[in-house]
């Protein structure tokens, strides 16, 4: 008896794919990714909902104030920005074997893949640009919503 | 072979199919689909702090009502089933022993549940429902 590292989902047999489904060896290193990054993930995930929603007063602590705060420090940009591109990649590979467990007609299977790496593209993109354009002062809004730094 | 017909023979047990392994495999996929798309929604509500602070604000406001503060009980519960579970599943694929004990350390992975969510969910109760 042997463990079997990444089962497919039950359903009833049926003829094999008639073409190459694998490219190289990326099936590997995505398996691989998936255990890697998910070490990660526990510890930024962990991190993050600590901070977010135990520290202090929590979920109702947090507004524009908070997050600004947040992102003044390097730290929690590099942070957030490793947390959104693993987060990101490691989910996009899980839905991909999802789909490709059971979606079973070929158009079908493109399709959903398609919508899933665009969402995931443009998803990336704006968290990333969202991290390092970030204005933490910005102009014409009422210092109330702000942190305090920005009147200082 | 001229014997008479019997049953099919019953499918060979398994690690996984129908019992610990299986239903783990089950609730690993489950809980990361749903985590998946709430990261999408995630990331677009942060993304307003780019629009204004009130933009912000107004949006993050609604997840500090009673109904989403359960609906954040329930994402911590399903992100720290599938991180747990998921320490468990590298166990079973790297730890020589892993595969004999996959079933024990999915019960140590329950254990370690109910240990972090009662560490949390008081905390993020009072902090929902103890009217700021």
């Amino acid at each position: 008896m042997s463990a079997v590292a990444d089962p497919k989902a039950p359903r009833a047999s049926r003829p094999g794919p008639s073409r190459r489904t694998t490219r190289g060896n990326f099936e590997l290193y995505g398996w691989v990714f998936m255990r890697a990054s998910g070490v990660v993930l526990v510890v930024l995930i962990f991190g993050h909902l600590f901070v977010n929603l135990m520290v202090g007063d929590g979920i109702s602590a947090i507004d524009f104030g908070f997050v600004a705060g947040k992102w003044a420090s390097p730290f929690w940009q590099v942070w957030d920005l490793l947390m959104l591109w693993l987060a990101m990649l490691h989910g996009t590979n899980g839905v991909r074997t999802i789909i490709n467990d059971y979606a079973e007609r070929d158009t079908t299977r493109m399709v959903l893949k398609v919508a899933l790496y665009v969402a995931t593209v443009l998803v990336v993109t704006l968290g990333t640009l969202v991290i390092f354009t970030f204005d933490p002062c910005p102009p014409n809004s009422p210092a109330s919503l702000l942190p305090s730094f920005c009147t200082a | 072979m001229s014997s008479a017909p019997t049953a099919p023979p019953r499918p060979a047990g398994t690690l996984y199919r129908g019992r610990e392994g299986m239903w783990s495999w089950v609730a690993h996929r489950i809980t990361g689909f749903a985590i998946f798309f709430f990261l999408l929604v995630h990331v677009l509500d942060t993304a307003l702090v780019r629009v204004s602070p009130e933009a912000y604000n107004d949006v993050i406001g609604t997840y500090k009502n009673p109904i989403m503060g359960l609906g954040e009980a329930g994402l911590v519960l399903a992100i720290v089933f599938h991180a747990f579970n998921g320490l468990r599943i590298i166990l079973v694929d790297f730890w020589a022993k892993g595969p004999r004990y996959q079933r024990v350390m999915l019960w140590v992975v329950m254990g370690l549940l109910v240990v972090t969510m009662a560490g949390f969910l008081p905390r993020h109760l009072m902090n929902v429902f103890g009217g700021h």
